[in-house]
């Protein structure tokens, strides 16, 4: 699976970033993670509002920070 | 947009201990001058000193600081929950000039916000048809109208200097939009941005669960106060240490009503300058108690917290220089028409 993260790369988004991978790797995924910074990009995505978390291509999460606990329903699909 | 929330609201208990905690919460903020008389007491010191006096200062205005400020960022978070990106694009999409300054201003307040969404959301906004200058009023009153200014101002000057800062945040925000609405600056927006296919606004509203907006005020209040705390404690210890020993007129000659020219250099000194709200409120407090003129403070204070250099280099990717330019003429124009009235008719 893709994890993606988007954001211009702020605290807020890094933050973001590290929790998805901790979530992930406590639940044992097999996958990649890529940040995606470019805004039309992100845009494009359908979003408005970073940092956000997109899985295989669908937004998961825009706006706003979440712990590593209420990531990883987001991240099990 | 599928964006979901926490996959599960607040449990219900905790949920129902912040709103028990409102009561309490007014019970203590009632309570407040004997609750620090009475631990000023256990001290050994006497008020009529200036130590005392400024440990005093101390005791009382911490715990009156925070508990506003904490009341307020719980409000705002709640009334946040209710907006969206996404509503407010969808209720400002083809809105005229004029009515769309003044709505995009007031969604600014309450929309969240983050500067370093400023750049997908002004191309969401622009390519769903929102005119370049409503987006501009929205994107200059989000930060301008910032929740922990108005909290702290509430705290330390009372609900008329706050509402006034409201008022006047927002009537900024509107002017400096609708001008530059009116000026025709699209050619200034940098051309991939306007190149980008146009896309409708949609909602998907999916209706929040009342626990899900007192977590929303919760995940506010720790998120900001949970940050901001220690500049608040710092400022109040910094009035505290200057409340006896600076003489209470020594900026009148500078900062004071008389000097016209006091407007301009604190807009000038502002702009440049980058602080969060919570760090300048505690300077602004010192000044306004040294006989800084009110109006000149607030100037300064808004062109710190409006204009800053990391915004404006986010911003620099979708808006040419000649419109970042503008950008900050128009705004600090503004600022300095709000300090002088403010000298004028206070």
């Amino acid at each position: 699976m893709k994890i993606q993260i988007l954001g211009s790369g702020c605290q807020k988004c890094q933050k973001l970033a590290e929790y998805a991978t901790q979530a992930a790797d406590e639940l044992g995924l097999d996958y990649t993670l890529e940040k995606i910074t470019d805004p039309g990009t992100i845009v494009d995505m359908g979003v408005m509002q970073t940092p956000a978390l997109a899985v295989d291509g669908v937004v998961k999460l825009a706006g706003h920070l979440a712990g590593v606990e209420a990531l990883k329903p987001l991240l099990r699909g | 947009m599928q964006s979901e929330r926490l996959s599960s609201p607040l449990p219900l208990a905790r949920a129902w201990l912040w709103l028990a905690a409102v009561p309490l919460w007014w019970l203590v903020y009632l309570q407040l001058t004997p609750l620090s008389d009475a631990l000023f007491a256990l001290l050994p010191l006497s008020r009529a000193d200036a130590l005392g006096e400024a440990v005093y200062f101390f005791i009382f205005e911490v715990p009156k600081v925070l508990l506003l400020l904490t009341a307020v960022v719980f409000v705002m978070g709640v009334v946040r929950s209710y907006f969206s990106a996404e509503h407010t694009r969808a209720l400002l999409a083809g809105r005229a000039e004029g009515v769309g300054n003044v709505l995009a201003a007031l969604l600014g307040v309450v929309t969240p916000f983050c500067s370093c969404s400023a750049v997908p959301l002004f191309i969401g906004f622009l390519s769903a048809g929102v005119p370049l200058g409503v987006t501009l009023s929205f994107l200059i009153a989000a930060p301008m109208v910032n929740e922990i200014a108005l909290g702290l101002l509430f705290a330390m000057f009372g609900w008329k200097i706050a509402a006034l800062y409201l008022g006047l945040g927002l009537a900024v925000a509107m002017l400096a939009g609708w001008i530059i609405g009116r000026l025709k600056l699209e050619g200034w927006v940098e051309d991939w941005v306007l190149a980008r296919p146009k896309t409708a606004a949609s909602v998907s509203d999916a209706g929040l669960h009342w626990r899900e907006r007192i977590d929303a005020g919760q995940d506010a209040v720790v998120d900001i106060v949970g940050k901001v705390w220690p500049y608040v404690l710092l400022g109040i210890a910094a009035g505290a240490g200057i409340h006896g020993y600076v003489p209470a007129d020594f900026m009148a000659g500078l900062m004071g009503r008389e000097a016209w020219w006091s407007v301009p250099l604190a807009v000038l000194f502002g702009v440049p300058m980058y602080s969060n709200a919570a760090g300048i409120i505690p300077v602004v407090e010192a000044l306004l108690s040294k006989g800084a003129a009110l109006g000149t403070v607030l100037a300064f204070m808004m062109s710190v917290i409006a204009l800053s250099f990391p915004e404006m280099v986010i911003l620099r990717k979708v808006l040419k220089p000649q419109l970042i330019a503008t950008f900050i003429a128009v705004v600090a124009a503004g600022i300095l028409l709000v300090g002088y009235v403010f000298n004028l008719v206070l």
